[in-house]
């Protein structure tokens, strides 16, 4: 730690660092405690009723099932991507770099719609799959595809630029010593590797567990099959069942704390083990 | 997000290739890229035809036709109306919570990062259900917001807070790590010259963070333009009124009005394409500047 209050060189730390507190308690920190002090009002015996009624364990099972499955198959096609980007080179290599982050800036809504155009009975794609006896579209498979599509740039974009900066001397040194090339990967390539691919895997986790609007579409919604949690949370708010709205909210929040802890922890982890 | 703009654009494949220890036979480096260019079509590419091509399946007259009709414009307007607001209270706060984190040290730094990341990884049906319980008819405020005749909930103010709440990290994340590279050296050197704080942050911050400022701007008005989730919880749906662009897309949908859903969905994706265009643009022009000041030291 460097400076004490009165070492300060640079100006306008009070009134920055004020300015950032007064907005995050007014557009988060309050906002959020309402969730909180509203769930208070139910007694314990309404909580716990309303968090394990079936139809909402059903929708947890669809949401985290769907979520974990989705960060796993961008974690290995994550590594692959990155892994090729930095790599090799090859035609279009630009574009696809550039693409990789559509996820991010597409809206929610617009990939839902696309993504179900081309799952559906008589998509692009879902035409084909239909008759296999694999139905995609309005199934807890439509659901994955859609997680699957918004999780995949948290993995490249956090994998990339550990990949890159890893030394190639440890390699040579691997292969100097008799390694062949995929216990090199194995052992000196992969374990540099981790903290990023785990950090990636939970940030994809993260974001699947609470997506809403690419979901929606896909999934068909049926209850106890394919109907997600923060769908749940609207269909309470609609009957005007707002505490039973906050109580599932609560469930989804504490998920959401639990997993930024672990991302932060994985985050220093990352940046400790680049800077070896 | 993705962090600092600075570094992952240029890759010197080049020099992996053409080492003996970091290469891997020919046909794992081939399957490799199949692999990875199959996913890509399929997740990626796909989608984004399946788009521009269900807009136009039905010609031109009938995709502007959708995309001219009155509840269409209001829906634009509406959108943009709601992203002007929010974007500019998102970029001051971000250059304010970029100053503080980025330039000084100071106890509890790690958990205000933390806090700022929140919005994250809150579902946005949430974060829409928190600005109901606060000011919805049954909420907090609401009894006194119906006294004073002031709507939040299913009105403009209700989706720029949930726009607002949503799209608060983008800025600051984009910044932050950009300031935290940089130093304060400069800013220290301007001091000792007599500057003043905003003579410093015009002249010597502003300039050599303009580029990773104007790309967490970008990113944060194609969220808040796409955003869905939390501003469906609060708009109340209301047609021509408080539907935004992405709430129109899915009424339109829903009444299997597919060829005006894709209409309306198309302009998104072209925001969200110019993000990527700006995006890439913004890496090149860091690269460019991180070159030219390694050339100059």
């Amino acid at each position: 730690m460097r400076p004490g209050k009165r070492h300060r060189v640079l100006p306008g730390f009070p009134l920055a660092l004020g300015y950032t507190l007064f907005y995050l308690a007014l557009i988060v920190l309050i906002p959020l405690s309402a969730v909180f002090l509203k769930s208070a009002t139910l007694n314990w015996e309404q909580f716990w009723s309303t968090v394990s009624a079936p139809r909402v364990v059903a929708s947890y099972r669809v949401t985290f099932g769907t979520a974990l499955l989705a960060a796993a198959i961008n974690g290995v096609f994550g590594l692959i991507f990155a892994w090729v980007l930095v790599r090799y080179s090859f035609p279009g290599k630009r574009v696809v770099d550039a693409l990789v982050d559509l996820p991010f800036a597409l809206p929610t809504a617009v990939a839902g719609i696309a993504l179900t155009a081309i799952y559906a009975g008589n998509g692009w794609l879902g035409q084909w799959l239909e008759p296999l006896g694999v139905k995609v579209a309005f199934t807890p498979l439509g659901i994955l595809i859609a997680l699957t599509f918004i999780g995949l740039p948290f993995v490249v974009r956090t994998v990339q630029p550990v990949l890159e900066d890893l030394d190639t001397e440890l390699e040579e040194a691997a292969v100097s010593l008799g390694a062949d090339r995929w216990q090199t990967f194995r052992h000196i390539v992969l374990p540099a590797l981790l903290p990023a691919l785990l950090t990636g895997f939970a940030l994809a986790f993260a974001r699947a567990v609470g997506e809403y609007g690419s979901v929606i579409f896909i999934a068909g919604n049926v209850p106890m099959v394919s109907e997600i949690t923060p769908l749940l949370i609207i269909s309470k708010l609609e009957q005007f069942d707002y505490a039973g709205a906050t109580a599932i909210a609560v469930v989804m929040l504490v998920v959401s704390f639990v997993l930024l802890f672990l991302i932060n922890g994985l985050q220093i982890w990352t940046n400790r083990s680049r800077e070896r | 997000m993705s962090g600092a703009v600075v570094s992952h654009w240029v890759v010197h494949s080049h020099r992996f290739e053409t080492n003996a220890a970091t290469r891997e036979p020919a046909w794992v480096k081939r399957l490799l890229i199949a692999i990875a260019l199959a996913f890509f079509a399929l997740f990626l590419l796909l989608p984004l035809a399946t788009v521009f091509a269900e807009a136009l399946r039905r010609g031109w007259v009938v995709y502007f036709a959708a995309l001219t009709e009155p509840d269409a414009r209001s829906a634009i307007k509406l959108t943009l109306l709601v992203a002007a607001i929010a974007v500019p209270l998102n970029l001051v706060f971000g250059v304010a919570a970029a100053w503080a984190v980025a330039k000084f040290n100071f106890r509890g730094k790690q958990l205000l990062t933390t806090l700022i990341d929140l919005p994250f990884s809150v579902s946005p049906v949430v974060a829409g259900l928190m600005y109901v319980l606060l000011f919805g008819s049954q909420g907090w405020f609401g009894a006194w917001l119906l006294q004073n005749d002031f709507k939040i909930i299913f009105a403009m103010p209700g989706l720029v807070l949930a726009t607002v709440f949503v799209t608060v990290p983008f800025i600051a994340r984009e910044l932050i790590p950009l300031m935290e590279a940089q130093g304060r050296e400069d800013e220290e050197a301007a001091v000792v010259l007599g500057a003043s704080g905003w003579q410093i942050f015009w002249h010597v911050t502003l300039p050599n963070i303009k580029w990773g400022l104007l790309y967490g701007v970008i990113l944060c008005n194609a969220r808040a333009m796409g955003e869905f989730g939390a501003v469906s919880v609060v708009s109340g749906h209301i047609r021509g009124r408080t539907n935004t662009m992405p709430l129109y897309v899915e009424i339109l949908y829903n009444e299997y009005n597919f060829a005006a859903a894709f209409a309306v969905a198309s302009l998104l994706a072209l925001l969200a394409l110019l993000t990527l265009v700006v995006k890439s643009v913004v890496e090149w022009r860091g690269q460019q500047q991180l070159s030219a000041d390694q050339e100059a030291t």
